[in-house]
């Protein structure tokens, strides 16, 4: 795909996925280059080696970014993502692992000292433990604050909220009160896959999946309403014996056919065709009049 | 002066040496917003220093996350408030990275006039914050004036002096008047070079500024590497690492400009290189004026760009293109890219991760700050009291950015 896009382009780096695949051999668990970006994963026990490795032999001298991503379908859910730069080569590489709220992921303070507040806020947002940093506070949220608040499965709203008391001449602290429900909204088409429960089918993903049916339901003769044994009983009946009335059971005569008008006026088009009759564009329509419905109609 | 710790002290044998620990901020002029910092000082000279971030934080990334491409697109502006488009910049280009959509001529001229002028707006604040934090009163308010021009360029550009959501992705909202360009080249050529060149030749020379600066801080280019220093902290060191020049985005390749670099990287060489930098973005500026070509300011692919009012008018299709791209928003095929692009401060960046819907999945934010403060500790290290401040205003650290 050619490049179209005006974004920051890179020094060249013909085979830059297989130069630095080849260079961390069986640390490296997936590599791939898309929108023009390489990710390279790595086992989680080794980052900081493999991180070593590419800073010291591959001139990937900067730490720039990490960043944590939650995925919560998966089985380690998050994703801890190294932006490293190149000053001399002049390229731009992610090397990512992943790891759950239980694993910790080793420190690379070590090799970088801005690590120590990247891997703080990663800690502060997501819970993503780092063996090794001697200094894992919270940075970004306030003094006391419990969870974490980047995880998909964390309210946008959070559970406290705060303001001044006058009474108490301090800040005090509430669980969040919404005064109307957080607005959340979906823009994507039910037709086009929307995981979620249309308004008004809520029952039907609550009821358990109706049992396989032994006997289809037919509906071949009049009988088989498919409405109970009641009802095609009286159905069966309706069609057996018609029914006593003033015509002595016989079967009602069909309409009369319309009678033909001498007085009315003929068709003003070319043809009885009625494409003529009905071509709007040559002749407006006839001004409608609704007529105000009485109520003796029904 | 909040608590004062005594200690015994390792050198010395049945003395008590009182160390202070103060608290420098949150709210304290010099500390260019809601900083606090947990100071601990022998004397008057800084031992250690405990910034603490995040008073300000607002949860954008999480914000953008429940938001449309196109909704999430202000955020950004609120970001770095004193550079509202270059923190556009690099959120448009991130998208635009992965649509991999052709951006018209005329509208990467304008992105990189605005974001010229937005980086002369910056440096007139960060120069002008810095002087006073070390006395000077006088530069403070003339480059004031610089900054009120600009602002009111921004105003005729997009409406909005400050938050002006003009990028957006596929171009720019807007084209601009003829006269606004001409009057932009007039005052690049004669009121800015006058204006600021009065303000800074007081305080350039300046003894006081010098002995306040000079020697200050300094970093050697190991230490900048190895603590993500960007931008112009970066250049002060004598690293000549501008990512417009070395990983040219837009029309930045077609532009003539040097990147001036420090030699002995103190806070006298980061004033130093931001003040070169105005005159490099000046002729930036003037390039662009000069070259700009004719032609549409925003890409014709309608599934990512809206359609012109008067085409709505008279199109159905326009219409419905309108309709959904303001309430759907567009599509952006899934993947991560991670784009930088060389703000006022350094390095902004954004790594934005799409699962293919109409709503980003995560979209991180470098802040330009957060690397810079970290290293406050070891820059202030033995270092006086009052040099904090010099320190810090040469960061140039905005907390709407820092703290996201």
């Amino acid at each position: 795909m050619s490049v179209l896009h005006s974004a920051p382009r890179y020094a060249p780096f013909a085979g830059a996925r297989e130069t630095l695949s080849a260079a961390l051999g069986d640390m490296l668990v997936a590599a791939k280059e898309e929108h023009g970006e390489i990710v390279l994963t790595v086992q989680r026990d080794r980052i900081e080696d493999a991180l070593r490795l590419l800073r010291d032999t591959q001139d990937y001298q900067q730490l720039m970014e990490m960043a944590g991503v939650d995925f919560p379908d998966r089985a380690e859910r998050f994703e801890v993502v190294y932006m490293l730069l190149s000053l001399t080569r002049n390229h731009r590489i992610m090397v990512k692992v992943s790891t759950d709220e239980a694993n910790p992921v080793p420190t690379v303070t070590t090799l970088w000292p801005n690590a120590g507040w990247l891997e703080r806020e990663i800690y502060d947002m997501y819970g993503v433990l780092f063996a090794g940093n001697t200094d894992l506070r919270r940075i970004l949220t306030d003094y006391g604050f419990e969870g974490h608040p980047f995880r998909k499965d964390f309210p946008l709203t959070g559970y406290q909220e705060l303001r001044y008391s006058e009474e108490e001449k301090r800040v005090v602290y509430e669980p969040v009160k919404l005064a109307q429900d957080f607005r959340q909204f979906d823009f994507m088409s039910p037709w086009e896959g929307a995981d979620y429960i249309l308004p008004g089918d809520e029952k039907a993903a609550q009821a358990p999946a109706p049992p396989p049916v032994a006997e289809p339901k037919t509906t071949e003769k009049p009988s088989q309403t498919g409405a109970g044994e009641k009802a095609n009983a009286e159905a069966a009946k309706h069609v057996a014996t018609p029914p006593d009335g003033k015509d002595g059971g016989a079967a009602p005569a069909a309409p009369a056919p319309t009678e033909s008008r001498p007085d009315k006026k003929p068709r003003k088009a070319k043809s009885a065709d009625t494409t003529g009759s009905t071509e709007t564009a040559k002749k407006p329509a006839a001004k409608r009049v609704r007529k105000p419905k009485t109520e003796g109609e029904a | 002066m909040s608590g004062m710790m005594l200690e015994e002290s390792p050198t010395t044998t049945g003395e008590n040496i009182a160390n202070y620990t103060i608290n420098f901020g949150p709210q304290h002029p010099a500390a260019h917003g809601v900083l606090r910092m947990v100071m601990e000082l022998d004397g008057e000279i800084i031992e250690r220093i405990d910034p603490h971030v995040g008073l300000l934080h607002r949860g954008t990334e999480k914000l953008i996350e429940h938001k449309t491409y196109l909704q999430a697109l202000p955020y950004f502006d609120r970001l770095d408030y004193c550079s509202p488009l270059c923190m556009e910049h690099s959120y448009i280009l991130a998208v635009e990275k992965l649509l991999n959509v052709e951006v018209p001529i005329r509208a990467q001229y304008l992105r990189v006039l605005f974001a010229e002028l937005t980086r002369i707006c910056n440096h007139m604040l960060n120069i002008g914050s810095h002087v006073m934090d070390v006395g000077a009163m006088t530069p403070n308010l003339w480059v004031f004036e610089i900054r009120e021009d600009c602002m009111n360029f921004f105003e005729r550009m997009s409406g909005a002096r400050m938050h002006h959501a003009y990028l957006r992705p596929g171009g720019v909202h807007q084209d601009v008047p003829l006269k606004l360009l001409t009057d932009i080249a007039e005052w690049v050529d004669t009121r800015l070079p006058q204006l600021f060149g009065d303000a800074m030749s007081l305080v350039m020379d300046n003894r006081i500024f010098k002995q306040r600066n000079v020697d200050i801080a300094i970093v050697s280019k190991e230490d900048a590497i190895a603590w993500g220093f960007s931008g112009p902290m970066i250049r002060a060191a004598g690293i000549p690492w501008d990512i417009r020049k070395s990983q040219p985005y837009e029309v930045y390749d077609r532009m003539d400009f040097d990147i001036p670099v420090g030699t002995n990287s103190d806070c006298y060489d980061r004033f130093m290189v931001r003040v070169q930098e105005v005159y490099q973005s000046a002729r930036i500026i003037k390039q662009c004026i000069a070259e700009i070509p004719e032609g549409p300011v925003a890409s014709l692919d309608r599934k990512i760009s809206p359609p012109k009012r008067g085409e709505m008018k008279q199109s159905m299709e326009a219409l419905i293109h309108h309709f959904k791209l303001y309430t759907e928003g567009f599509h952006v095929p899934a993947g991560e890219v991670y784009v930088a692009t060389e703000s006022p401060k350094g390095e902004f960046g954004v790594y934005l991760v799409s699962d293919g819907s109409n709503k980003p999945y995560r979209c991180k934010i470098r802040p330009t700050a957060f690397s810079h403060l970290q290293a406050m500790d070891f820059m202030c290290k033995g270092h006086m009291l009052p040099d904090a401040t010099a320190i810090l205003g040469a960061i140039d650290v905005v907390f709407g950015e820092c703290d996201r």
